[in-house]
C-alpha cells in the first residue's frame, strides 16, 4: 500500500499516537502549549503532510522546495511561531516535529508486513521528510528570533538617545553605556532634528552613564558640538566624573569650543545664565 | 574588567586601563586587520598588576616613532589612541615587523 494512501486513511490512529507519543517522549510542554492547541497543531501539520503526499511524487525526486510542500512549510512556520512567542526551545520544537516518526513507523510496519522492501523504502521517505520538516521548524524558529532581536535591536536604539525639551529653549539628551560609531550618529541626528523642533539654543549632552570616554567617543562628542555650533546652538558636555576628565587628558584630547561641566544641573545653570532665565527663590 | 577587579584596582586605574585597551583593539581591528587580546594576572615592581596583549597580523606600522606622535594618524581618528594609551597605563610596548604585524603590550598596576 502506497505512503499517501496509508497517511490518508489511517490519519486518526497516527495523530492518535503521535499525540501520546507526544506525552510519552516529554515533548509536550503543557506548562507553555495547551494540551487543545497542541492536538490542533500536530492535526495541522499531519493533514497537511498528508495532503502534501498525496499531491507530490513521494519517490527518489522528493525536494522539500517544491510547492507541492507549501502547506507543510506554512504549518511549520505557523507552529514554529506560536510556540517561539511562547518561549519552547528549539530543541524541544525538534522533538515535537521528530516524535511523529514512531507513530508512522508503526502503521506502516503493520500495513505493509509483507512486503519488507516496500516498508523499507517507505521508512526510509518518512524518515527524509520528517528530518526535513525539523529543519525547517528549527530554520523558521532562528528567523523568528531573529527578527525579534532586530526589532528589539531597533527600539533600543530608538529609546537609548532620548531627546527631551527641559527649559523652553533647551534640549538634553543623556548618553548611557558604549557609545559606538552606529549609536553616536542617532544621538546626533536625533538632536539636530530637536534643535530644529524645539526652538532650543542649548544643546546638553550628559554622559554621566557614560563608562568610557575613548578617542572614538570623543571624536563623535566633538563632531556633534560642531553640528549643533552649526545650528546657532550651543553644545555643552555634562556628566563629566573625574574618572573620565583624567582619562581624557591622558589620551591628550582637546575639547576646544565646547563648554563642559561636571554635572547636569550645573549644565543647566549654565544654559540658564546663557539665555537670561532667571529662577525664582 | 574583573582582571583590574581581581587585583583590587581603583576607579580611576579601571577607567583608564579601560579606556587603552579599547584604543589598542580598535587599532587592531581598523588598522591590523582584526587580532587577539589576551589578559594575564602580573607583577609590576613587585606588585601585582594586569597585563593586556593585543596581537594582530596586519601590515605593521612603518614608522612607529611617528605613529606615536600626538595627533598623527593615517586613518580618520583624532591621532590619539596610540600615544593616549600609552599615556593611560604604567608600561607600555609596541612591536611591530611591516608585512608581519604589531603587538601591543600594556601593564597597569592596582593604584
Amino acid at each position: 500500500m502506497a505512503l499517501a494512501t496509508i497517511i490518508q486513511n489511517e490519519f486518526d490512529q497516527i495523530l492518535a499516537n503521535w499525540m501520546r507519543d507526544q506525552g510519552r517522549e516529554g515533548v509536550r510542554r503543557t506548562d507553555v502549549v495547551s494540551a487543545r492547541e497542541s492536538e490542533a497543531q500536530s492535526r495541522e501539520l499531519l493533514q497537511a503532510l498528508a495532503r502534501a503526499l498525496r499531491d507530490t511524487r513521494s519517490d527518489d525526486t522528493f525536494d522539500f522546495s517544491n510547492p507541492g510542500w507549501d502547506p507543510v512549510r506554512e504549518a511549520l512556520e505557523h507552529i514554529s511561531q506560536t510556540r517561539t512567542e511562547s518561549g519552547v526551545s528549539p530543541t524541544e520544537m525538534a522533538w515535537f516535529i521528530a516524535s511523529i516518526k514512531q507513530s508512522i513507523f508503526t502503521i506502516l510496519s503493520q500495513r505493509n508486513a509483507d512486503d519488507p522492501k516496500l516498508l523499507i523504502d517507505q521508512v526510509w521517505m518518512v524518515t527524509k521528510i520528517v528530518d526535513q520538516m525539523a529543519l525547517h521548524a528549527i530554520s523558521a524558529y532562528v528567523d523568528q528570533r531573529e527578527a525579534i532581536i532586530e526589532r528589539q535591536q531597533s527600539e533600543m536604539t530608538e529609546v537609548s538617545a532620548p531627546v527631551v525639551k527641559i527649559w523652553d529653549r533647551i534640549v538634553t539628551v543623556p548618553l548611557l553605556g558604549t557609545v559606538d560609531s552606529f549609536r553616536a550618529q542617532t544621538v546626533m541626528e536625533n538632536l539636530l532634528q530637536a534643535i530644529v523642533e524645539r526652538e532650543a539654543e542649548v544643546a546638553i549632552i550628559d554622559i554621566t552613564g557614560v563608562s568610557t570616554v575613548d578617542t572614538m567617543v570623543a571624536q563623535h562628542l566633538l563632531k556633534t558640538a560642531a553640528a549643533v555650533r552649526l545650528m546657532g546652538a550651543e553644545c555643552v558636555i555634562s556628566g563629566i566624573s573625574p574618572k573620565i576628565a583624567q582619562t581624557i587628558v591622558h589620551l591628550g584630547v582637546d575639547l576646544p569650543n565646547v563648554v563642559t561641566r561636571g554635572d547636569l544641573q550645573s549644565g543647566l545653570s549654565y544654559a540658564f545664565e546663557r539665555l537670561g532665565v532667571k529662577i525664582g527663590g | 574588567m574583573n582582571a583590574m577587579d581581581r587585583i583590587g584596582a581603583s576607579a580611576i586605574k579601571r577607567t583608564k586601563f579601560v579606556t587603552a585597551v579599547s584604543e589598542i583593539a580598535r587599532n587592531a581591528l581598523i588598522y591590523g586587520g582584526g587580532g587577539v587580546m589576551t589578559f594575564h594576572l602580573h607583577k609590576l615592581a613587585g606588585r601585582p598588576s594586569v597585563l593586556a596583549e593585543c596581537v594582530d597580523h596586519g601590515p605593521g606600522i612603518a614608522d612607529v616613532d611617528r605613529a606615536l606622535q600626538d595627533g598623527y594618524t593615517t586613518g580618520k581618528g583624532l591621532g590619539l589612541g596610540l600615544s593616549g594609551a600609552r599615556r593611560l597605563v604604567d608600561r607600555f610596548a609596541i612591536e611591530t615587523l611591516p608585512g608581519e604585524g604589531t603587538t601591543v603590550i600594556m601593564e597597569c598596576g592596582a593604584r
